[in-house]
């Protein structure tokens, strides 16, 4: 509890504004994460979820508005004044993100513990029989077979691409990962069982995660609080269980109301 | 006389915006003081509110009006206003919940569910462990059973499951929603034991309790719940 | 030897030479960054050296003395037309010996006689990008030189590693230049790439097709890629020069009959014949 920016959010965005043509995709969104907070952005598609966290994680400029990273020295910098190498290196260290398709995440001709060194050669590993370690030890970690460690992801099925994008982004560590709909892609029974990974992969790691995600049954596993995203606004946030239990805004009451048993 | 959990005005309304906007005011002007090593039953007709009650005081409803003022790591903060954060801090240190139904989280064992809050409070794992596989066996849960998820239990014993995992932390304020509601007479004497034990070790108990017997064994007063009369 | 008259000295203008030479002084002064050029139409085809042909014509001078060499020897098609190319429109002497050349044009190989200060050895150069079969995207592999973010180049040692055992690169194996760019040293073998270190000469490279020319200043460091626990070797074969009996340096495999013969003869011819003379001249 005394680490040093423990009693700080990690990334702190205020006002952010970004309009694709006439279509405001995001219209004055702030929110603020701290370390080993899980927060799930829920809305329907084109909600602006999915630009919200390209914006937050930098991958997108917004038209307005600035997003405060901090680094674990607890120095604020201002992501858009950052510079690409600076960012570059955020995303492969403090940082991870988790697509929604294992294919934007994964090198798919490269083997399963290539995909998990990339990113330790990344940033100066250059011990092969350390990088096979750790390599080894994360398979596991994410429940794949160690034995597979030299098989192409090609080969793997959905869920196993997943854990393995899993395993590639948390191996330096990060303390914030972005995840945009995790389980998008899967099948429910293969769902279930990334969500608990997730779930106990965070809680044991201390992670702090910024998901996107349609998915309300998902977002009540994962996430401490919720932001409820409709055209490009927050319409309502809060702890996870008083929205979803509670939900006090028109579309967030419909949002609930429309799935089973959440 | 000192407090563990007080309420000042604390009012609840449902706005069902899928309803045209349909109004239901629940709870209005409650004023609840609950103190150390007490226990207070909810009391009223059935949709009086005592759930919506329980939920408010629990943060998983937000309060409409009023405070909701618990005492967290020695000052004095209100719930209603809280952040999630601090809720969620309140919920890990000072307030626990037993519901009425276990919400099975996939794949953790009976025993990794039981001791998670405590382990969350800062308890050693040997001892949380331990303090768990204690409960568990209190309530007649069988060893066997500890190192298996509960998602294939019996009602009664998934409700056991939250009730060893409710009174593990020994948390200075308890809400207990039905607790007994699919026990056996053995045991309901167990759960009765276990409020006993947690009011002699000075936590401030709320509850809920159809099981008349049960309530009068543990409660020291009653609380009335009104329905709020609507208006017209 | 005189200039065949009608062309410029070194066949292209002087304009030409001027831009090609700027290109040249900025890749000395960021070694190992790939500087683009407006590559000329060149009278051979690409792939036999229109890079390293525009790079020499541009730093060549009547004092100079070329020598050419393809895969090592001075006497084949591609290195024989380029010597006598530069012969016909410089008037230069041309020479087979590393040792009395002040400019070394190159394919696949650096000579065996180590080179000296104010020699220049331009390379000629198929493919610049040393990125290019790992990541499809130019503008990608821009970024990744501007940002230093190599980590890609160690997945594939890794996964050579991983599959066979060893880094199976055998040639243009990729390099480190002064802890800063990763390079291609041109498809030479592996084993020369130890030569390239703290050379005393400038080397030079030219990509004729690819429009891009980059250096190495003399006394640069130049690190092959490799891992902690598994270091860059170069390899050669493991035999003796059937000619010189040398076996220091990088042999060519040549079979000799129908029946499987073969034997291994040094690839530099100046390096295996200079040391013929010499062993004939001691008997």
């Amino acid at each position: 509890m005394s680490a040093p920016g423990m009693n700080a959010p990690l990334l702190e965005a205020s006002d952010l504004a970004l309009r694709y043509g006439a279509v405001p995709a995001l219209d004055g969104v702030s929110l603020a994460i701290w370390p080993g907070e899980v927060v799930a952005i829920v809305g329907e598609s084109g909600s602006g979820k999915t630009t919200l966290l390209r914006v937050l994680s930098g991958l997108l400029p917004p038209d307005a508005g600035s997003v405060l990273y901090r680094d674990p020295e607890g120095t604020a910098q201002r992501l858009e004044a950052m510079g690409e190498a600076a960012l570059r290196r955020l995303h492969r260290t403090d940082w991870g993100f988790v697509h929604q398709n294992p294919r934007d995440g994964l090198r798919l001709g490269v083997s399963a513990g290539g995909n998990i060194g990339e990113r330790l050669m990344a940033t100066g590993a250059r011990h092969y029989g350390s990088i096979r370690e750790a390599a080894t030890a994360w398979l596991r970690r994410v429940e794949i077979d160690p034995a597979r460690i030299d098989a192409l992801p090609r080969t793997f099925s959905g869920g196993m691409q997943q854990r393995l994008q899993i395993a590639r982004t948390l191996v330096t560590h990060p303390r914030l990962v972005f995840m945009d709909e995790p389980t998008g892609g899967l099948d429910v029974s293969v769902q279930a069982r990334l969500l608990d990974l997730i779930r106990a992969l965070v809680a044991d790691l201390g992670l702090a995660v910024l998901l996107v995600t349609h998915d309300i049954a998902a977002a009540r596993l994962l996430a401490h609080r919720i932001l409820v995203m409709r055209h490009g606004r927050v319409v309502e946030e809060g702890l996870t269980d008083r929205v979803l239990d509670d939900p006090q805004h028109a579309y967030t009451q419909l949002l609930v109301a429309s799935v089973l048993a959440a | 006389m000192s407090w563990a959990l007080r309420t000042e005005g604390l009012g609840k309304a449902f706005t069902l915006h899928l309803q045209g906007g349909t109004h239901i005011p629940v709870l209005h002007g409650v004023e609840l003081s609950v103190a150390p090593g007490e226990c207070v039953a909810l009391a009223g007709p059935s949709g009086a509110g005592k759930s919506t009650l329980m939920r408010c005081l629990y943060g998983n409803y937000g309060a409409g009006e009023g405070r909701i003022l618990l005492r967290h790591q020695g000052a004095e903060i209100d719930l209603a206003s809280a952040d999630p954060r601090l809720v969620r801090e309140v919920r890990r240190e000072t307030l626990g919940y037993v519901s009425q139904f276990l919400r099975v989280i996939p794949r953790v064992p009976t025993l990794e569910i039981v001791a998670e809050p405590m382990l969350a409070r800062g308890l050693a794992r040997a001892a949380a462990l331990a303090r768990a596989a204690e409960l568990l066996a209190r309530l007649n849960l069988p060893a066997a059973l500890h190192g298996l998820p509960p998602a294939t239990f019996s009602g009664g014993e998934q409700q056991r499951v939250n009730l060893a995992r409710g009174f593990g932390p020994r948390y200075p304020v308890l809400l207990l929603d039905e607790p007994t509601a699919s026990l056996d007479s053995g045991n309901r004497a167990v759960v009765i034991g276990l409020i006993e034990q947690a009011k002699r070790e000075g936590a401030a108990i709320i509850g809920i309790f159809h099981d008349t017997e049960v309530r009068d064994r543990v409660a020291d007063r009653l609380f009335a719940v009104e329905p709020v009369r609507r208006a017209a | 030897m005189s200039a065949t008259t009608g062309y410029n000295f070194g066949y292209l203008d002087e304009d030409t030479k001027r831009m090609i030479r700027r290109a040249l002084l900025k890749a000395v002064a960021i070694p190992g960054h790939q500087v683009p050029f407006g590559s000329r139409e060149m009278p051979l085809p690409y792939g036999w050296g229109t890079g390293g042909i525009q790079v020499t014509a541009s730093v060549i001078g009547p004092a100079d003395r070329l020598k050419v060499i393809d895969q090592g020897a001075d006497d084949t098609t591609n290195a024989v037309s380029i010597r006598r190319f530069f012969a016909r429109v410089a008037g230069v002497e041309t020479t087979e010996r590393t040792a009395e050349a002040s400019i070394i044009q190159t394919r696949h190989r650096i000579p065996e006689t180590p080179l000296r200060e104010g020699q220049i050895l331009v390379y000629q150069v198929p493919m610049p990008e040393p990125l290019f079969r790992l990541e499809p995207r130019v503008a990608e592999t821009k970024r990744m030189h501007a940002l230093a973010d190599y980590g890609l180049m160690h997945v594939k040692l890794y996964e050579d590693i991983a599959r066979h055992g060893h880094v199976a690169i055998s040639y243009n194996y990729p390099v480190m230049v002064n802890g800063r760019y990763l390079m291609s040293p041109s498809p030479i073998p592996a084993f020369d790439n130890p030569k390239m270190h703290r050379n005393p000469a400038l080397q030079l490279f030219g990509a004729g097709r690819e429009k891009r020319i980059y250096a190495v200043p003399p006394y640069t460091e130049v690190r092959s890629l490799d891992f902690e626990d598994h270091p860059f070797e170069p390899v050669r074969a493991r035999a003796g020069c059937a000619l010189c009996g040398s076996r220091e340096s990088y042999l060519d495999e040549v079979v000799t009959d129908d029946a499987g013969g073969r034997i291994f003869v040094c690839s530099d011819t100046d390096y295996c014949q200079s040391r013929q003379a010499r062993q004939e001249a001691a008997e």
